[in-house]
């Protein structure tokens, strides 16, 4: 019996829309992730271990955990900064600035890998100086991070400004009325009251770092064992037709994203020990 | 300790929340801000505390000019509205993390920060709930662990934002004569922000009536509630009905309404003075400052509810209603009378401020 | 300046700036600038061409029309996520931002092996003469696919917080259910489906990875503006990839605006 029975559905009605949401859900979106990993398989595990063993494999593995060990603690820090003074000041422009850094979400990937081909391709602006002094930014490592850094920008800032915002500041007053510096106020004051969060917005800002294909796919140059990722290498894999390889790769990347799913929905039921309380 | 506010000014863009304040506390007092919501009493409060800054003035405590110091360094004990606890420390540690932040110089050992905050929380009652998270006590608890945290700086000036704001009527009563037995045995030198009149006369030795910005009266409970500085303080204070009229040079006249003309000589304030001048006033009267005579007159009896021996009357006089004391047994409902006043607090109506 | 009641003001939004001027700003003015080497004749021609007509329509409408499909399915999970305790519950809440977790590679990938002529879904299809794989479906399912968690989070915190004393209310007017969800709150709704839509939209038009497999890339057929971006790329023509890239913000710019303002229009009214 629904506590509200003035306004409740019939309950044929309620299985009904339930069950049409299951169905439809389950067909829409599980599917696609069952389909890869019975690709995967399809040939056993045999093969599948061969693909990701394989030293090209191996080597987008590497490279991609290189950069999001870039771009994540970086774009961790810029998100903090960014939401500790929207958060918890007041100064003209505050809006502006945190539309500009939602900006990227709004940029095609492919967009945000341009972008840097413009300012230092070879044909771009500080192409030809970067040619004059040997330094490679795209096709190489920093362009892949900062293609990274480009689309995973806002996920740190936009985890932590709503709850920053609606925890106010009125603990942090109270911090420096005690004596508290600020330092101290962050890190013993702010960071515990946020770390789920902040933990939660770092999980997502991994993953796309981890999974993201357009913006480095524009910058990569897909050499082979040298600038590309797990997502590049699957593509590569595939328009080579070594399809068990390629869903071997995506399998993987899948897993990643199934744990991190999981990460997130235990976060935001309150953290390990329940302790969010927000 | 002593504390002098000169020439204080704030503004929020347009909005001037401060207009030339000045004030002075000495050491032991207990000060209350009265106000209505948006008189600026919490600006003050927070620019005491240094969570805010003047645009001018001066605030001198011990004879320093504090006005540009921030928070950290001021040693003031601040008590929050909501209390502002640290959610995700123990009891224990949000009244432990004033002296386990200072610096490694000053700073007490860990010892000896244990035993200063069981001190404290023996002395607040609530020694037993040392472990427990701010979400696991009830609220008049958490007032108590937000004054030990505050304390625990052993403050030279304590503030407290509306202290009883967020408590039920009940648990409020309590605490009041608590925390004045308590400012009083640890020698505070307190200020509180309050818009309850009760709570301020109740409680404070000196208080100060803040309306738009200003402070309109700084004195002792009684004498505010005897001699109010102008018609705001009159209005807001002691429950007095308000009546427009004029002053003549012979007595005061009602407008709007059939009550009869009182001579000078029973008027009070300012204005009843003989030679105070005449024109456009305003009159404030006490529901116990009236007298009512059964039998044909001006008024009649509307609702009457007993209250304490005496009787709560509301009697309709013309088009408007009049709330007066009456003994017991008096009147009828739906009775007339002649209902006079005995006397009146008397402002002539002149723009109170001129706008700066 | 004004002193503030906390620290670490100006060390937060220095960062910041730096932080956002060097990775975003600076990079954007570049696309805001380049295509203009071309001169303003140049951009046009470069952006007139079929091709490019062809493949910023199918980028536009297809992202339009893949959004405007998943309201009602957005509608249905928030509404039940909200309303109803049922078992799997938790596991539709999760399931839900699949396709925010998964890289775009992925889900193109496996989006193309489902719909594929021979895949678990695309045979059957195939079979009733509905081909979604290497057509202008399959770009549409892509962009619906990833587009989805959109308006489920947009709509889902909004319905949470609808006061449930109107819909009472309502009822004790005499309004039957239906009559209650069609003029209480499904108006209440709109502003937040809007917002759904317009975040769905933008995100589709945008989108490359999971499209690229399924759409077979078909130049004038099935060919997306991203797309084109990369393959003027590809010829060193940095100025018309850019005039391309211009061209999509400045749409999806003017989309959004439009959007917003009816948003407004709608609360007015």
């Amino acid at each position: 019996m629904s506590p509200r029975p003035a306004i409740a559905e019939p309950r044929w009605a309620r299985i009904f829309l339930c069950g049409l949401a299951l169905l439809l859900l389950a067909l829409f979106l599980l599917l696609p992730l069952a389909a890869v990993f019975t690709e995967a398989l399809r040939r056993g595990w045999g093969p599948v271990w061969q693909a990701l063993s394989d030293p090209d494999a191996i080597a987008a593995i590497e490279l991609t955990l290189l950069v999001a060990a870039i771009a994540v603690p970086v774009n961790t820090i810029g998100g903090v900064a960014g939401a500790w003074c929207i958060a918890k000041f007041d100064f003209p422009g505050r809006a502006l600035l945190l539309a500009l850094i939602e900006l990227p979400f709004s940029v095609s990937p492919v967009i945000s890998g341009l972008v840097w081909v413009l300012l230092f391709g070879a044909h771009g602006w500080f192409g030809p100086w970067l040619q004059a002094h040997d330094l490679q930014i795209v096709f190489a490592l920093p362009g892949l991070v900062l293609a990274t850094l480009f689309v995973t920008f806002p996920f740190v800032a936009r985890t932590l400004i709503p709850l920053m915002q609606e925890q106010g500041r009125s603990a942090e007053e109270a911090a420096a009325t005690l004596g508290a510096s600020g330092w101290q106020t962050f890190f013993r004051v702010t960071l515990p009251e946020i770390r789920w969060a902040l933990l939660s917005g770092v999980l997502l800002c991994n993953a796309r770092a981890m999974g993201e294909f357009g913006a480095v796919s524009v910058v990569s140059g897909h050499v082979r064992g040298e600038t590309n990722t797990m997502p590049l290498h699957i593509e590569i894999l595939y328009n080579e037709y070594q399809f068990v390889g390629a869903f071997a790769v995506a399998a993987l990347l899948a897993l990643l994203a199934l744990v991190t799913l999981a990460a997130k929905a235990l976060l935001e039921r309150g953290g390990p020990r329940g302790s969010l309380a927000a | 300790m002593s504390l002098a506010l000169r020439g204080l000014r704030r503004s929020f863009g347009p909005a001037q929340a401060l207009r030339d304040i000045a004030l002075e506390v000495k050491g032991g007092e207990f000060v209350a801000l009265l106000g209505p919501s948006g008189s600026g009493k919490t600006t003050l409060l927070r620019i005491l505390a240094g969570l805010d800054f003047p645009d001018q003035g001066e605030v001198r405590i011990d004879d320093q000019d504090m006005a540009q110091v921030p928070a950290r360094h001021r040693r003031i004990g601040f008590v929050f509205q909501h209390y502002a606890l640290f959610r995700h420390m123990t009891v224990f540690e949000n009244v432990a993390f004033g002296l386990r932040v200072r610096p490694r110089s000053s700073r007490p050992h860990e010892a000896e920060i244990a035993a200063r905050v069981r001190r404290l929380l023996e002395r607040m009652q609530i020694a037993e709930l040392e472990r427990r998270l701010p979400e696991q006590i009830s609220g008049g608890q958490r007032q108590r662990v937000a004054l030990a945290r505050a304390l625990a700086i052993e403050p030279r000036l304590l503030l407290l934002d509306e202290p009883f704001g967020a408590l039920d009527a009940e648990v409020r009563k309590g605490l009041r004569h608590w925390l004045r037995a308590l400012h009083v045995e640890l020698n505070l030198t307190s200020l509180f922000v309050t818009h309850d009149q009760d709570e301020a006369m109740e409680l404070a030795d000196r208080v100060a009536v803040m309306q738009a910005g200003r402070i309109v009266q700084f004195d002792t409970p009684a004498r505010i509630l005897d001699q109010p500085a102008n018609g705001f303080v009159a209005g807001f204070i002691g429950q007095a009905q308000r009546f427009a009229g004029r002053l003549t040079p012979q007595e005061l006249v009602f407008d709007g309404i059939p009550l009869a003309p009182l001579p000078r000589h029973r008027l009070l304030g300012e204005a009843a003075a003989p030679g105070a001048g005449q024109g456009p006033a305003e009159a404030f009267i006490r529901a116990h400052e009236w007298r009512a005579t059964p039998g044909p007159g001006n008024a009649v009896l509307t609702s009457a509810r007993p209250a304490g021996g005496r009787v709560q009357a509301v009697f309709a006089l013309g088009d408007s209603l009049v709330e007066a004391e009456l003994p017991p047994g008096l009147l009828e409902p739906g009775e007339p009378c002649q209902l006079d006043p005995l006397t009146a607090r008397v402002f002539l109506a002149e723009a109170p401020f001129a706008a700066p | 300046m004004r002193q503030r009641s906390l620290p670490g003001f100006g060390v937060s939004l220095g960062v910041t700036l730096v932080w956002l001027v060097g990775l975003v700003l600076v990079p954007l003015l570049a696309l805001l600038l380049r295509p203009w080497e071309l001169g303003p004749l140049g951009v046009w021609k470069s952006l007139a061409e079929p091709r490019v007509l062809a493949a910023l329509r199918l980028s536009f409408l297809g992202a339009l029309a893949a959004s405007a499909a998943m309201l009602p399915l957005g509608l249905l999970v928030a509404w039940v996520l909200v309303r109803y305790r049922f078992p799997g519950r938790r596991l539709l809440d999760g399931v839900v931002d699949l396709p925010f977790a998964l890289p775009t590679a992925v889900a193109g990938l496996a989006l193309t092996a489902l719909y594929a002529p021979n895949g678990w879904l695309g045979a059957p299809l195939d079979a009733l003469g509905l081909k979604v794989a290497y057509t202008p479906l399959g770009v549409g399912l892509a962009m619906a696919f990833v587009g989805l968690p959109f308006v489920v989070r947009t709509v889902e915190p909004v319905l949470r917080d609808l006061p449930l004393e109107a819909e009472e209310a309502a009822a004790t007017l005499g309004a039957s259910r239906p009559q209650v969800v069609w003029r209480v709150v499904l108006p209440a709704l709109a502003p937040a489906l809007l917002a759904g839509f317009a975040m769905a939209s933008a995100r589709a038009i945008g989108e490359y990875g999971s499209v690229i497999f399924i759409a077979g890339n078909m130049p004038m057929v099935s060919e997306i503006a991203p797309l084109l971006i990369v393959v003027r790329l590809e010829q060193f023509d940095y100025a018309g990839a850019a005039a391309v890239g211009l061209a999509m913000l400045a749409l999806s710019f003017l989309l959004l605006l439009g959007l917003n303002l009816a948003t407004r229009f709608w609360r007015r009214a």
